[in-house]
């Protein structure tokens, strides 16, 4: 196996103005790692939907990222309600984002689908009433 | 590869190492080593923030003095437009113009008039399919500094147009040498008076292959006093001025970003919100934007580190100047007026080394960053900046990089010392 790095955060449901905060560390985190700012952008565009996600929907909840020579993968995961239909959610404009959320500019039903379209590799694992857990992936050119 | 010659300096005499500038450098370039602080060369912006925090006053601005200019036979001056808001009860800019003849310049070019031509020429630029949105002004030097250390990705959307300052110096030498044709280029000495130490910067360093037109930069602060005794409240002020609304505008945040006649734009100013909008941009997260204006200081240029008036009253008296003035002097030449002549852009911005990467190789840095993971679980998160790092990320990441001694935390010391103690005690005890 080779060399990783593991940065993990809190994210925390309370405060939603401070939701995006994971990402942004990150973001400067990947800089420091020298990674190419075309994949940082993918990454943090990535995290920053599903960490807005896991505000809106699951009050919370922690944020992986390991660093490894080949890839750089985003587990994401809550205790949140559980994603019902995960086709449907997959859908662009699908959205069960609560009218406060949406008078802030989000819940516009992109989040799931730009977290697919930033990421080489995605994977949903989700129980109602139990959580979610999302895996990301970017592969980094060799 | 990221040699450049700045204009912020420390006088270590006066400086007490007192951690205030440390907290505020908005790139982390400071530390503080063996009482004092010292400068990191290659990620200095020369905003000027330490220069104004300082309570020491031991941070510095280097520019030219008037003396500078001795070995010219022609000066030219090129106030800023910032230079007009700085003077109580003034109702015409023709005085302080003429205050600059009177104290030794030869003629007088205003930035305010090139910045109308620069903000017409950018309506025309925005109109191009081939260019990348939002566009990003290139008038503020920190800006396109920190730009290229630290949000390389966007490079592309910035405006490769010259500033006004430069637009200015070369129509300034091009009227010179037309009035006066026994003139050469090394007879004409150009001089900007500048509301920052970052242009003086520019001037020194020029930009990418780009070489500066102009040869001196003199600070609105230098060169006040001298300025204000030479104003005459004079009837018949010279009728120098040549620039409207929109030049005098660009003085303070916002103004070029109006001039555009585009409602799609947004204007930005103080270095902690430049850096939040240039990292909204770069995550893609600002809605769909034509212009983005942004300034490293508060207020715009008029809250430069060089100036003598606070921002917002200077802002406020450049109000009342622009009232009756039309709204802008500047028309552009007929018949070319869809296309930007090539002598307004510059071809490449600089490249420099990314200043946050760790090392060279990826997995180097790799196993520093965990090092510095584990380290700064270790730290006391609290900041201090006793150990001369700003916070304890950074100085975790300094002693990982091998510039800082773990035993400089002072907090960890003190613990260890005080465990030491106990052990002692408990022996004693036995």
């Amino acid at each position: 196996m080779s060399e990783q790095v593991i940065f993990t955060f809190d994210v925390d449901g309370d405060d939603f103005t401070s939701a995006g905060q994971a990402s942004s560390q990150v973001k400067r985190n990947l800089r420091q790692l020298g990674i190419a700012p075309d994949i940082i952008k993918r990454v943090s565009i990535a995290m920053y939907e599903g960490e807005i996600n896991m505000v809106i929907h699951a009050g919370g909840g922690t944020a992986n990222v390991a660093v490894t020579e080949e890839y750089i993968e985003i587990v994401l995961s809550d205790q949140g309600p559980g994603i019902k239909d995960i086709t449907q959610a997959m859908q662009e404009g699908f959205s069960t984002a609560p009218d406060d959320v949406r008078s802030l500019g989000f819940g516009a039903g992109m989040g799931l689908p730009n977290m697919k379209r930033y990421t080489d590799y995605m994977d949903i694992q989700s129980q109602v009433d139990v959580g979610t857990t999302i895996t990301m992936r970017v592969n980094l050119p060799s | 590869m990221n040699n450049y010659e700045h204009s912020v300096f420390l006088d270590v005499n006066k400086c007490i190492g007192c951690t205030t500038c440390l907290r505020h450098c908005p790139t982390q370039a400071i530390r503080i080593r063996n009482g004092h602080a010292v400068i990191n060369q290659a990620r200095c912006i020369d905003c000027g923030e330490c220069i104004k925090i300082c309570p020491k006053k031991a941070k510095k601005a280097v520019c030219n003095t008037l003396k500078d200019l001795d070995g010219f036979k022609y000066k030219i001056a090129l106030p800023a437009p910032t230079l007009y808001g700085q003077f109580d009860n003034l109702e015409d800019v023709n005085f302080i113009l003429e205050g600059l003849i009177n104290i030794g310049f030869d003629d007088v070019f205003e930035v305010a008039t090139a910045a109308e031509l620069v903000s017409a020429y950018t309506r025309l630029y925005l109109k191009r399919e081939d260019i990348k949105k939002p566009v990003i002004s290139s008038a503020c030097p920190v800006v396109l500094r920190l730009i290229c250390l630290r949000f390389p990705s966007l490079k592309e959307n910035i405006m490769p147009m010259l500033p006004p300052m430069e637009i200015a110096a070369r129509l300034a030498r091009d009227k010179a040498k037309g009035e006066h044709p026994e003139l050469s280029d090394e007879d004409i000495g150009v001089c900007f008076i500048s509301p920052c130490p970052a242009k003086a910067s520019y001037v020194k360093n020029g930009f990418g292959e780009y070489k500066s037109q102009v040869d001196a930069v003199i600070s609105i602060s230098d060169i006040y006093f001298q300025l204000i005794n030479a104003m005459k409240h004079s009837e018949n002020v010279m009728p120098i001025s040549n620039s409207g609304r929109i030049g005098i505008g660009w003085a303070s945040s916002g103004g070029e970003a109006t001039a555009l006649m585009n409602d799609a734009y947004l204007a930005a100013d103080g270095i902690e919100n430049v850096n939040h909008i240039l990292d909204e941009i770069e995550n893609d997260t600002i809605p769909p934007l034509e212009f983005i204006e942004l300034n490293a200081c508060t207020g715009g240029c008029v809250g430069g580190v060089l100036t003598m008036q606070n921002p917002f009253i200077a802002k406020a008296k450049l109000q009342t100047l622009r009232r009756y003035l039309p709204v802008s002097q500047t028309k552009l030449p007929k018949g070319e007026s869809q296309d930007v002549p090539d002598c307004y852009f510059f071809s490449e911005l600089p490249t420099y080394y990314p200043i946050s990467r760790l090392s060279s190789s990826m997995s180097e840095s790799m196993r520093m960053m965990s090092e510095i993971q584990k380290l700064r679980g270790e730290l006391p998160g609290i900041d201090c900046g006793a150990c001369g790092a700003p916070t304890c990320r950074a100085f975790a990441e300094d002693v990982v990089k091998g510039t800082a001694n773990i035993k400089d935390c002072t907090i960890m010391y003190r613990s260890e010392l005080l465990q030491y103690l106990d052990s002692k005690g408990d022996e004693s005890d036995s």
